[in-house]
């Protein structure tokens, strides 16, 4: 019987025990010792966040895929010194932040805002835009549309507010996670994650506002 | 309180973050306010908008390169 697959019949290992039960720590064990498919299932888990996580940050599809691979080649061969204080699941995202950080700091030619100078970091927020929106867009725009408009809008923001509104508005993290992960203080996350909320706003107001 | 004040605390609100004094000052704020209402329940639904997963859905060839490169990887040890 093949790893991954439960024969009708036969006794469960413990990695497919573990599987069905979700049971990420016999996972990590597994694969440390050695299991392919252990490990394997343990990417399956994982791999459309950390992709996804790629795209929100890096914003290409090219270094989104990079980042995948580089992550989980990295988890692979740096397996044994997870020491299992925190969630697996934590430990590649911060290989992975780490990888897409690096990704943006090689577009040396980029026009974009390096991410260790995100612009307006001081400066008085100012509101342009009071509109309320057409209610429920989820409902009214078309599913494609409105992943469209929301792509194009958090791509718009420059890297260092993305990133911070990434890491704590979808993956939830704490903001003392994510000051730890981006090697910023609290306040320099709050102030990111406040500007881009609301550039992020003011952007979808753009296409999403009554009238 | 003035709409500026409102807007700064705008973050801290959404994020439960303030004393119940100041969260009192600011809902009473927006029942009066209906700009910064606007602004305060678009700004949640922004972050609603972006929570429900569905953006950047893996490719099937960028998945299958990945296994590829895995399985090649762990063949080498």
């Amino acid at each position: 019987m093949s790893a991954g697959q439960v024969g009708q019949g036969a006794p469960m290992s413990e990695f497919q025990a573990a599987t069905l039960a979700g049971d990420e720590s016999v996972l990590v064990s597994e694969a440390k010792a050695g299991n392919y498919a252990a490990f394997e299932e343990l990417v399956n888990r994982y791999e459309k966040k950390i992709y996804r996580l790629g795209m929100n940050i890096t914003g290409s599809p090219e270094d989104a895929e990079d980042v995948l691979q580089d992550t989980f080649l990295k988890a692979f061969e740096h397996l044994a010194e997870f020491r299992e204080d925190s969630r697996f699941y934590t430990w590649i995202v911060r290989i992975a932040v780490n990888e897409a950080l690096m990704k943006l700091r090689k577009r040396r030619s980029s026009k974009e805002v390096p991410f260790e100078e995100t612009e307006d970091q001081d400066g008085e927020v100012l509101v342009r835009d009071y509109a309320d929106w057409k209610p429920n867009p989820e409902q009214t725009l078309a599913r494609e549309e409105l992943e469209q408009i929301l792509r194009n809008a958090i791509q718009s923001l420059p890297p260092g507010f993305r990133t911070v509104f990434y890491l704590r508005d979808v993956e939830g993290l704490s903001t003392e996670e994510t000051a730890q992960l981006l090697n910023l203080s609290i306040g320099a996350v709050k102030a990111r994650l406040f500007r881009g909320r609301l550039r992020l706003r003011e952007e979808l107001s753009k296409v999403l506002k009554r009238g | 309180m003035k709409c500026k004040n409102a807007v700064n605390e705008l973050s801290n609100y959404l994020d439960g973050e303030l004393d119940e004094e100041l969260k009192m000052t600011i809902q009473a704020h927006l029942g009066k306010c209906h700009h910064c209402h606007a602004v305060f329940d678009t700004t949640r639904k922004t972050i609603d908008l972006y929570c429900d997963g569905k953006l950047f859905p893996l490719p099937e060839d960028v998945r299958a390169r990945l296994h590829e490169a895995l399985r090649r990887r762990a063949q080498r040890v």
